[in-house]
């Protein structure tokens, strides 16, 4: 078990050192448990398995016990905070990732899974100090209280946006024949039905969502 | 989680080879899986990822239907302008189920292989039959708002909560299977799925070793296809009842339909006698009240969930209405 630990801390400390978006507060070294990692069971941990990973246009390579989730690689082992773990079972969306583009839960799916593939956190959103649209969107609106689900919230409406250009349809448009439904606020709403805000910040999530969509705000 | 060994497919019928070993557990979108191994109600001791396999086409049959791999997503099978113009139905219960985080990973065959969502089953410290063989059902008199009115036993009265599989037997497809000696089978919906009886650990006829390849759909079948679905909340939420339905008119009344629903039983559900009542029926509300008494043959409730058996009634009569309508 200290052995497996002291390994796993190992993994997440070159991470912090390789990562340039370490958080002051990572380099401090919380404890893990402050992190919220699955509990590993010492007794039965497998053997690591390598996972290539490109997370935000970088590549890396991890040790990892197969039962690590997406979410706990990227918080856990490249300290990257910003998805948020929140009911770890796939119905609250606050660990939204774009994976090749697509928003997933990354709580619902495994880190072995995925190697090769390209990974977009929110911490991978803005292009220098130049925030993603979506994101100066969910700031000029207020689209957040506590900010516990914004991570999530923004992850989630950037792929959604990308699915409504490319056509998909929701359980809200009328006409399933129009290759491109017109982004309402009805439409909006059910798309992001996934991310839930407990702040109910929601009137401005939608209005954020707009303004980024290029509709009417 | 408990420890698991993880192995990526190379070869279908080698993935069916690896999946028929003890303690093993096929894995493809993983939503559902992963969520019931953190909580210890599935516990494989090894996993064999399916992803990377070359199941993710939508292809036309020479028949003038779809050939829908295994691991095509819900979101791109929704999205598929072939589904959306040919198979509404379908479209429209994909997008009806779960959220779009959920739906760009959940898979075809997985979304038929998903377990029930009763609360006693996902309670690792509660009976349940499904779960734990003999162990008993919590759900009998325990809360049973969401479960079954139709088809369930004294042993098991959860409900499936699937909304595609709904769309697929009134759209009467087929799943077909390979085996790691590679024999394909080919499975009509309406036997895909199991009665719980005796044994409601097993939902499906699916054997060991054998693993969903593709789900078939036949030509689309004329006139209008509705999903509709009464849940507790406007998005995201598990169906009380939805309806699946396909309704060809005649100039006085209905030359024909097809009705399948979903959150009433272990099963999508149809009933050949109130498809019957409504063929050459003319659009009244007594003809849509003898086809709801003919679907609810049988049904009854467990205390929560007596309400779904009016439920169906009224959602039928609805259903019907826009049938008629559009």
């Amino acid at each position: 078990m200290d052995e497996n630990r002291h390994t796993r801390f190992l993994y997440t400390r070159r991470a912090v050192l390789e990562t340039a978006t370490a958080t002051a507060a990572l380099c401090t070294g919380l404890p893990q448990v402050a992190l919220g990692a699955d509990t590993v069971d010492a007794e039965t941990a497998p053997t690591p398995v390598t996972v290539e990973l490109q997370v935000n246009g970088r590549r890396h390579v991890l040790k990892l016990d197969p039962r690590t989730t997406l979410l706990d690689a990227l918080r856990e082992h490249l300290a990257l905070t910003g998805s948020k773990k929140g009911c770890d079972h796939g119905q609250c969306g606050a660990c939204t990732v774009l994976l090749d583009g697509r928003r997933i839960n990354s709580c619902l799916t495994l880190a072995v899974m995925h190697d090769g593939q390209q990974i977009t956190t929110i911490e991978g959103l803005a292009n220098g100090e130049t925030l993603h649209p979506v994101q100066a969107a969910f700031l000029a609106h207020d689209g957040f209280q506590c900010g516990y689900c914004t991570a999530g919230q923004i992850c989630s409406a950037v792929g959604m946006l990308n699915e409504s250009r490319t056509g998909t349809p929701s359980y809200v448009t009328e006409n399933l024949a129009v290759a491109q439904p017109e982004l309402t606020n009805a439409e909006i709403r059910e798309r992001m039905s996934g991310n839930i805000c407990r702040c109910a910040a929601y009137p401005n999530i939608v209005a954020a969502i707009r303004q980024a969509s290029g509709g009417p705000s | 989680m408990k420890a698991f060994t993880y192995d990526r497919a190379d070869s279908v019928v080698r993935a069916a080879a690896v999946s028929a070993r003890p303690g093993a557990k096929v894995i493809a979108g993983g939503t559902n899986l992963l969520d019931l191994m953190k909580l210890q109600v599935e516990t494989p001791t090894q996993l064999v990822d399916i992803n990377r396999l070359p199941l993710d086409k939508i292809e036309d049959t020479a028949e003038g239907g779809l050939r829908i791999g295994a691991t095509v997503r819900n979101s791109d099978l929704a999205a598929d302008h072939r589904v959306r113009e040919r198979y509404g139905v379908l479209s429209r219960a994909l997008v009806a189920g779960a959220s779009a985080q959920l739906r760009n990973k959940a898979t075809t065959g997985g979304n038929l292989l998903q377990r029930t969502r009763c609360s006693y089953f996902y309670d690792v410290t509660k009976p349940c039959n499904k779960r734990n063989p003999g162990s008993g059902c919590s759900a009998l008199g325990g809360f049973n708002r969401m479960h079954a009115v139709l088809g369930a036993g004294d042993q098991c009265i959860a409900a499936n909560p699937s909304d595609m599989a709904v769309a697929l037997r009134a759209l009467d497809a087929n799943v077909e299977t390979v085996n790691a000696e590679g024999m394909v089978r080919v499975i009509p919906i309406a036997e895909f799925h199991r009665l719980p009886g005796k044994t409601p650990e097993i939902d499906t006829t699916l054997k060991a070793g054998e693993i969903i390849t593709a789900v078939t759909l036949p030509p689309p079948p004329p006139g209008v296809q509705i999903y509709r679905k009464v849940r507790d909340r406007a998005s995201y939420a598990f169906a009380l009842v939805s309806v699946a339905a396909i309704v060809e008119r005649s100039a006085g009344g209905i030359r024909s339909a097809r009705l399948a629903f979903g959150g009433l039983a272990p099963k999508p559900w149809r009933v050949p006698q109130a498809e019957e009542a409504l063929a050459g029926a003319s659009v009244d509300a007594r003809t849509f009240d003898a086809v709801a008494t003919a679907v609810l043959e049988g049904a009854r409730g467990y205390g929560s969930n007596d309400f779904k058996i009016p439920l169906t009634r009224r959602t039928l009569h609805a259903v019907l209405t826009q049938a008629a309508q559009t």
